[in-house]
C-alpha cells in the first residue's frame, strides 16, 4: 500500500506512505490508477510519511496534474516533499513534454513537393552510383602509385593479408572443393548411368571443377570470410578515428588500408583456387573409383582427353578478377562506416552480400564472354 | 552503520602480474570518494570489481553490506539496478538516441506506460542540464561535454543512491569540467547520493571529493584530502606536491 484515500467533510484526503522509489513505480502507478476520484473537486495530499526519490516524486506530480486536468484540484497538507520541489525546479520552463513528438507535415499532396521529391531521389541515386565510382578511381590511382614506387608495396602488410585471407582459409576451401567433386560425381553418375555413359562422369567432374565450380566456390568462401573481415577491420578503424588520424598524418587511407589487402587477396585467391582444383580432381578420382569401379589410370586417361589446354587457365584467370571485386567491396564498405556500431554491422553485411553478388555476376559475364570467344 | 561500499582484502592478479594485494576500502553514505592512482595502478580493475563485472582472485566486495562476489546472477542483477555508472568514454549506445539511451535501464527494470518512460527520461535529461533538443540526437552528434552529461542522465535513470563515475571530467575543457563538477555536487546534495569517482583531475578532486583513496603498490591509502596531501609516501607526495599541483596552488592563490 503506497497510498490511502479517505473521504472527509470538505473533500478527499490522500495519505501517501512507504518508499516511492523507482523500482516500485509500476505498482504505485497501478494503485494510483485504481483510486476512485470521481465526483470530488478537492484533494488534500499528506506526504509526510513517505520517502521519495526523483522518479517517485515525478509520479506523484504527474498524478496530481492528471487529476487537475480531470477537475480534481490537489493540494499538499503541509510542505510538499523536497524531491517534488526538485522536479518542479528541473522542469521549470518546459511547457510540457508534448513538444517532444514533432508533428510531421503531410507533404505528398503538394505537387511541388512531388517534383522536389523526384529530384531529390534522382540526385541521391546518382550519388549512390557516383561514390563507388569515385572509390574505384581512387583505388586505381593508389594502385598505379604503388606500382611505380616499390616502398609503397608494403610487403610485410601484404604478406600478413596473404596469410589471413589465404593460408588460414586452406582447410575450408579444400573441404569445399572435395565436397563439390562428390556432389558432381554422385549426381552425374546417377544420371549418366541410365545411358551407359558412365565414363562422362569424368568429363563432368574435371571440366566442372576446373572451369567453374573450383574458382567460383573458392571466391564465395573468400567473399564470406574476407570481405566481411576487411569491412569490419577498416570500419572499426573509422569508428576509432584511426582513419582520420591517417589522413591527418598525410597518408592516404586507401593506400595503407585497401591496397595491401587487395594485393594480398590477388596473391591468395588464385593459389586457393589451385588448391580447390587439385582437391576437387582428387575427390572426383576417388569417387569414380569407389562409385563406378573405375581404375585411377582410366580416370586420368579420360581426364586428359576431356580437358582442353585452356580449361584450367579459363578457371584460374577469373580468380584475380574475383579477388579485386572482393577486396574493393570490403574496403569500400569499411571506409563508409560512420558514427555508430550499427553502421558497422550494416556495412559488414552489405560487404558480404555485394561481394558474393558481384562474384556471381562476374562469373556469368565470363561464361558469356568465353562462349563468344569459343574457348 | 554499514558502509555503502566496502572492499576487504581484495586481491586481483592476471597470470604473474599482481594488481591488487590485499586492498581495503570503505565508503560511507553521502560521501564523495575520489580514487586516484598512476596509470596501470589498477583503478579500472578496482572499479570493474566493485561493479561486479569482474570476479576478484580473492577478497570480498560488499555493497550495502551484501557480498556481491558470492551472488547468483538474479541477485546481482537487482544490485546492479541499484547503482549508476558512467564510463570514461561515455559508452552511450551509438545506435540509440539520447532519450532512448536514458530509457534503456527503465525499459529493462520498470514496466511502465510508454508516455511515462518518455517523460521520466525527459526529466533526467533536464536534471543534468541538457535541453530537449539533445533528446533526439544520436551520440555521434553530441559534443564531449554533452556525452558526459547524457551518460550521467543514463546512470541516474533508475534513481540510484550510489553513483560510480570513471574519469568524469577527462576530455573536457576547464570550463566544461568545472560545470560538470558543479553538476555532480548539485546532484549529490539534492539526491543525497554516495559518489565514487575515479579521476585524474586535481581540480575536480579538490572541488568535489570529501575523501580520497590513493592506489599505490596494490593497496589503498584513504584519508581526507588535507591529510592525504601531506602523506609521506613518495608517489602520493609527488602527486599532490608535484609541479602541476603546486602550479595549481599558485593559480588559486592557495
Amino acid at each position: 500500500m503506497y497510498c490511502h484515500l479517505q473521504r472527509q467533510a470538505d473533500g478527499l484526503e490522500l495519505t501517501v506512505q512507504g518508499e516511492w522509489r523507482a523500482p516500485a513505480l509500476p505498482r504505485i502507478d497501478a494503485e494510483l490508477a485504481a483510486l476512485p476520484l470521481a465526483g470530488a473537486t478537492r484533494l488534500a495530499v499528506r506526504a509526510a510519511g513517505a520517502s521519495f526519490d526523483l522518479s517517485g516524486a515525478w509520479l506523484l506530480r504527474d498524478f496530481l496534474r492528471r487529476s487537475a486536468a480531470a477537475g480534481v484540484r490537489g493540494e499538499f497538507a503541509g510542505t510538499p516533499p523536497a524531491a517534488l520541489t526538485l522536479v518542479e525546479r528541473t522542469l521549470a520552463g518546459d511547457a510540457d513534454a508534448a513538444h517532444l513528438d514533432v508533428t510531421q507535415q503531410v507533404a505528398w499532396l503538394d505537387p511541388a513537393a512531388a517534383v522536389e521529391g523526384l529530384g531529390r531521389r534522382t540526385v541521391r541515386a546518382w550519388r549512390k552510383l557516383e561514390s563507388p565510382l569515385d572509390f574505384v578511381g581512387r583505388t586505381s590511382l593508389a594502385l598505379v602509385r604503388a606500382g611505380v614506387r616499390l616502398q609503397h608495396w608494403r610487403p610485410v602488410s601484404v604478406a600478413r593479408h596473404v596469410f589471413d585471407t589465404g593460408v588460414a582459409a586452406i582447410p575450408i576451401v579444400a573441404l569445399i572443393g572435395f565436397l563439390i567433386a562428390v556432389i558432381l560425381a554422385y549426381m552425374g553418375a546417377q544420371q549418366l548411368r541410365k545411358f551407359g555413359a558412365d565414363i562422362f562422369v569424368v568429363d563432368l567432374v574435371t571440366v566442372g571443377v576446373l572451369r567453374e565450380l573450383g574458382v567460383l566456390l573458392t571466391a564465395i568462401i573468400v567473399a564470406g570470410r574476407s570481405a566481411s573481415a576487411f569491412a569490419a577491420e577498416i570500419g572499426a578503424m573509422s569508428l576509432n578515428e584511426e582513419v582520420d588520424a591517417l589522413r591527418a598524418i598525410g597518408v592516404d587511407p586507401i593506400e595503407v588500408l585497401v591496397i595491401p589487402r587487395l594485393l594480398g587477396l590477388l596473391v591468395a585467391l588464385p593459389l586457393l583456387t589451385v588448391i580447390a582444383d587439385v582437391i576437387g580432381l582428387a575427390g572426383g578420382g576417388l569417387l569414380c573409383r569407389w562409385l563406378l569401379d573405375m581404375p585411377l589410370t582410366q580416370f586420368l586417361n579420360r581426364a586428359n582427353t576431356a580437358i582442353a589446354s585452356t580449361t584450367f587457365w579459363v578457371g584460374l584467370l577469373k580468380a584475380p578478377v574475383f579477388a579485386l571485386l572482393i577486396a574493393m567491396v570490403g574496403g569500400w564498405c569499411g571506409l563508409r562506416v560512420r558514427d555508430s556500431s550499427r553502421d558497422l554491422g550494416r556495412l559488414t553485411t552489405q560487404a558480404v552480400v555485394q561481394a558474393i553478388f558481384l562474384v556471381i555476376l562476374a562469373d556469368a559475364l565470363f561464361a558469356v564472354l568465353f562462349m563468344k570467344l569459343d574457348v | 552503520m554499514t558502509a555503502v561500499v566496502e572492499v576487504r582484502g581484495l586481491v586481483n592478479s592476471f597470470g604473474r602480474q599482481v594488481v591488487h594485494r590485499g586492498l581495503d576500502l570503505r565508503v560511507e553514505a553521502g560521501e564523495v570518494f575520489g580514487i586516484v592512482g598512476g596509470s596501470g595502478a589498477g583503478k579500472s580493475v578496482l572499479l570493474r570489481t566493485i561493479l561486479g563485472l569482474q570476479v576478484p582472485t580473492a577478497g570480498t566486495v560488499l555493497l550495502d553490506g551484501r557480498d556481491i562476489t558470492r551472488m547468483g546472477p538474479a541477485e546481482l542483477r537487482r544490485v546492479k539496478a541499484g547503482y549508476g555508472v558512467t564510463f570514461q568514454q561515455g559508452a552511450l549506445f551509438s545506435g540509440l538516441t539520447v532519450l532512448q539511451n536514458i530509457q534503456l535501464p527503465m525499459l529493462e527494470h520498470l514496466r511502465l506506460p510508454r508516455r511515462m518512460l518518455e517523460e521520466l527520461a525527459h526529466l533526467k535529461l533536464r536534471l543534468v542540464g541538457l535541453t530537449s533538443e539533445a533528446a533526439t540526437k544520436y551520440p555521434s552528434q553530441l559534443s564531449g561535454g554533452m556525452v558526459k552529461r547524457a551518460a550521467l542522465a543514463r546512470a541516474l535513470a533508475l534513481d540510484p543512491r550510489l553513483l560510480f563515475l570513471d574519469e568524469p571530467t577527462s576530455g573536457l575543457d576547464p570550463i566544461g569540467a568545472q560545470a560538470f563538477d558543479e553538476l555532480v555536487i548539485y546532484l549529490q546534495r539534492e539526491l543525497a547520493l554516495t559518489v565514487v569517482m575515479v579521476t585524474h583531475d586535481l581540480d575536480s578532486l579538490y572541488a568535489t571529493c570529501s575523501r580520497v583513496g590513493v592506489l599505490v603498490e596494490g593497496r589503498m591509502v584513504s584519508d581526507t584530502l588535507a591529510n592525504i596531501a601531506s602523506h609521506p609516501q613518495p608517489w602520493i607526495h609527488a602527486y599532490f606536491q608535484g609541479a602541476r599541483a603546486r602550479r595549481r596552488g599558485m593559480d588559486h592563490g592557495a
